[in-house]
């Protein structure tokens, strides 16, 4: 079976740009895949959105929906669905009218059970008459959606589909829209910064950083497996640590690590949760210089000696230690993360 | 008791100034039922039927062209990248600086025998039979859309710079062309902005006395000063008056009731869409439609205009020509101060109020602007006629003191007619920059020890003397360019720069009446180029 997306060399750059925006990016989704596509504001993931959508013109490469090239076809006639990111509702007209706007073609009896289908998909039956200023951020939300579904596009593409929402709203509305498009099983890329959001959503991850794509792969793979510090700050605080390879052990600034590395520079990704405080004395040790209460833990900051910068995040239940105490720990060798010097 | 006589002060001012400026107003209905004169069965009966086809007709037309060159141009300049586009934005407004009958004297002479045109045609074509008739109706519909397209260019631009370029993406992501969403989606949402610039295109029309009257074509403007003033029938200056301000309520009822039940500002920050390169046949017609409204508004009425002042400006500009000069920037700039202090006190007295049924009231003295000129000034000389025969009896009886008409025919009815007429240019920048300063610095003030008069003078007025420079240079400008008031309430052998070019032109003597027009244009461009660069700073 055909892959649902396929892209390849993908490169665009914006005129009077020094840098490619897009540079030779490669990405294939599959069929009733939930990808979402992330990295740092700028990075190229909304422009890479809009290239498969249509709206930005790319030099070079490949895209492919289904098997068929768009890379020259007029966004009209794409058949790709685009959740923008302010929505881009249309403000005159109703609910109804709204989601009717793509159904032009099918003739009245066709269309007007197409909206009921999707009406119902949506749950916005009772609101088909209301304008869209008449309606909650949620509402919106959906209604939005549903304009996109009606006209089964072959790709759905969500432009960072919370942004507008507060947090209490966004984790309601990330899951009915979640539910929408399972039940729909239509193939979705999704543009979000949020790792909130590409985790609960996201079959896989796709990140770019300066308008390269990185890594792609499943929550879980890139969590453990970050090919880059830059890829594992994504998913939550991570400390960095310089280490020399020594027959005996790690060196480093907070002491000999066990740890062996085909490298004889290494660099180490550390998970709050790798680092682990022993009541005996031992070879790793920090001195608390922070202290942070964070509700439902503590989140101690460890440094090696006052002059060092490299520091460790340590999270504790209780509050165990006060600023200025010595703190030994040690590293459970499989929760570290080893990065190539290369890859920084 | 001190606190209870300010509360009173507060109200009284807003009481005292919508008062002042709604009483010219309320007098026209208030003689509405007076005996009809032989004069009027005769207007009724032979004239009112021209008039109204007339206005209604020059309206219609001025409308058509506005919305075509203020809406193309608009669309060109926000979704396309065009060479010159900066430029272009900026030459797209300032046609608003030429007033619609010094527009109408500039074609009148571009194509009479002596004007550029016919001259060309005859001595180097050859042609010398080649009329071009503009001194009908289709000419002052031209002449007048020309200059005041920038009204409607102005507010489209601003609702497609809101929302056109997402809202287009939106639609062809669900199958519709570019032109197709531009009907369905782009146009129907920036209506109500768009509407309400051609509001200003509208009322502009009907205000309108000096080209009508210059191109011969009988209108309610022209039908008031005929009454007046060569038939002395106030009677029936009041019935067409009063008609007059019916239909331009009408009109201003349809747009409030055009904007209904669905709210189109989204009030989302401008949408960052790129706009899209164009190449060749696309690129030039994108261009000419940026270009032309330019050259008809601007650069031609321009160069006829200096052309004319190229010959004749020795023999103008003089002694009294500099007194003219001084007549109308006296007449401007103490009308500017008046509105402005106006406008200043009647806004502080509503936010010390603080109550939204006082701040509906002060809004009535927006009123005026919307009057034509001539009825205001036929208000404004009902009642000064009315107050000069009461001092002059009552002088001569308690004091036996005989008089002459002592107001009318003085500046002072001039000033307080510009005060009805441009309040509201005043009013409401000064109210917007009243609303954008925080209740809290008055506030603070106070519980430093200011009271609030201590507030407005230190605190208020120096925070908001950008928004109050503003307001004096737009009252000055629009006081420089006005004609129908100016002529009928002016003191006797007072000309203006505005009177002077039209009395020239009158005449028969173009010439002599353009660097008068010029020098309008000229003053009136300066708020319009200080305008830009502020649009420009705020955009980086």
């Amino acid at each position: 079976m055909k892959p649902a997306l396929e892209i390849s060399q993908l490169t665009k750059t914006y005129p009077n740009a020094t840098k490619p925006a897009l540079d030779q990016v490669n990405l294939q989704v599959e069929k009733g895949e939930v990808l979402a596509l992330t990295g740092e504001s700028g990075c190229g993931k909304t422009t890479l959105l809009r290239s498969i959508a249509g709206f930005e013109s790319v030099q070079s490469g490949n895209i492919r929906i289904l098997g068929e090239e768009v890379a020259d076809t007029k966004p009209e006639q794409r058949n790709v669905g685009l959740v923008f990111q302010d929505l881009a509702l249309f403000p005159h007209m109703t609910v109804e009218k709204n989601i009717a706007y793509g159904l032009k073609k099918l003739d009245k009896a066709a269309r007007k059970a197409r909206i009921e289908e999707v009406l119902q998909l949506t749950g916005l039956s009772e609101y088909t008459n209301r304008y869209p200023h008449e309606l909650s951020g949620g509402q919106k939300q959906r209604v939005a959606l549903a304009r996109a579904l009606a006209v089964k596009p072959k790709i759905l593409l969500l432009d960072e589909p919370f942004s507008n929402l507060d947090e209490l709203l966004r984790v309601k509305v990330r899951q009915e829209i979640l539910s929408i498009l399972r039940s729909s099983g239509i193939t979705t890329i999704l543009v979000t910064h949020d790792a909130q959001d590409a985790f609960n959503m996201a079959d896989r991850i796709a990140i770019l950083k300066k308008g390269e794509l990185i890594q792609v792969g499943t929550p879980e793979n890139l969590f453990l497996q970050p090919v880059s510090p830059y890829v594992a700050r994504f998913f939550g605080e991570i400390s960095l640590l310089h280490g020399t390879q020594t027959p005996e052990g790690l060196k480093t600034s907070f002491g000999l690590l066990a740890y062996a590395s085909d490298d004889s520079e290494v660099l180490l990704g550390l998970r709050p949760n790798a680092v682990q405080p022993t009541d005996t004395t031992g070879p790793l040790s920090g001195i608390v210089t922070q202290i942070t209460f964070m509700g439902a833990f503590y989140e101690y900051i460890l440094q090696a000696g006052h002059k060092d910068t490299e520091h460790l995040h340590l999270f504790r239940k209780q509050r165990d230690y006060e600023v200025g105490d010595e703190v030994y720990f040690t590293v459970s060798s499989e929760q570290v993360i080893e990065f190539k010097i290369k890859s920084m | 008791m001190a606190g209870k006589i300010r509360i009173n002060i507060k109200y009284w001012i807003i009481g005292t100034i919508v008062l002042l400026l709604c009483i010219p107003i309320f007098i026209i209905f208030s003689h509405l039922f007076g005996t009809p004169t032989e004069n009027w069965y005769h207007i009724y009966d032979n004239l009112l039927a021209d008039y109204l086809t007339n206005t209604v007709i020059i309206v219609l037309g001025v409308s058509l062209i506005t919305l075509f060159y203020g809406i193309g141009a608009a669309w060109c300049i926000t979704r396309f990248e065009l060479p010159f586009k900066n430029t272009l934005e900026w030459l797209l407004i300032l046609p608003i600086a030429i007033p619609t009958y010094i527009n109408g004297f500039a074609y009148s002479g571009l194509v009479d025998y002596a004007g550029p045109i016919r001259v060309f045609l005859r001595n180097v074509v050859g042609w010398d039979e080649i009329y071009f008739d503009i001194m009908n109706i289709y000419g002052v519909i031209w002449v007048m859309a020309t200059v005041l397209y920038p009204y409607v260019f102005l507010s489209a631009r601003t609702a497609f710079a809101r929302q056109a370029g997402r809202l287009q993406e939106a639609a062809s992501s669900l199958g519709r062309s570019k032109i197709n969403s531009f009907f369905s989606v782009v146009l129907p949402v920036a209506r109500p902005a768009i509407v309400a610039g051609l509001l200003l295109v509208v009322m502009e029309t009907l205000n309108d006395y000096g080209t009508v009257k210059y191109y011969g074509v009988p209108t309610f403007t022209t039908g008031i000063f005929r009454a007046w003033l060569s038939l002395g029938d106030l009677q029936s200056a009041i019935y067409l008056s009063s008609m007059l301000m019916s239909l331009v309520f009408s009109i201003i009822l349809l747009e409030k009731w055009q904007r209904g039940r669905a709210q189109y500002e989204s009030g989302e920050k401008n949408d960052a869409t790129p706009k899209q390169p164009l190449s060749g046949i696309k690129k030039w017609l994108a261009l000419f439609m940026c270009v032309l409204p330019v050259l008809t508004g601007l650069f031609i009425p321009l160069f006829q205009l200096l052309y004319w002042s190229y010959f004749s400006w020795t023999a103008v500009v003089d002694a009294a020509f500099m007194e003219i000069i001084y007549n109308s920037f006296y007449l401007a700039g103490f009308a500017a101060i008046i509105v402005a202090v106006l406008a200043i006190l009647l806004n502080y007295a509503v936010k010390l109020v603080r109550s939204q049924k006082w701040e509906n009231i002060a809004k009535i003295t927006m009123l005026g602007y919307s009057v034509p000129g001539a009825v205001i000034a036929v208000g404004i000389m009902i009642m000064i006629i009315g107050l000069d025969k009461y001092l002059i009896a009552l002088l001569n009886e308690t004091f036996d003191i005989k008089i002459k008409l002592l107001i009318t025919g003085s500046v002072f009815a001039l000033l307080y007619a510009y005060l009805v007429r441009y309040f509201a240019v005043g009013f409401g920048p000064m109210e917007a920059a009243f609303k954008s300063l925080p209740n809290s610095i008055g506030e603070a003030g106070r519980s430093l020890g200011s009271n609030p008069l201590r507030n407005l003078i230190r605190l208020d007025v120096p925070i908001l003397s950008k928004a109050m420079i503003g307001t004096l240079l737009l009252v000055f400008v629009d006081v420089m360019k006005e004609l129908p008031l100016t002529l009928i309430l002016r003191p006797f052998n007072f000309p203006t720069l505005a009177t002077n070019a039209f009395q020239y032109a009158n005449d028969e003597m173009l010439t002599k009446s353009a660097p008068s027009s010029l020098l309008i244009i000229l003053i009136g461009m300066i708020p319009v180029f200080l305008l830009n660069r502020l649009i420009n700073t705020n955009k980086k």
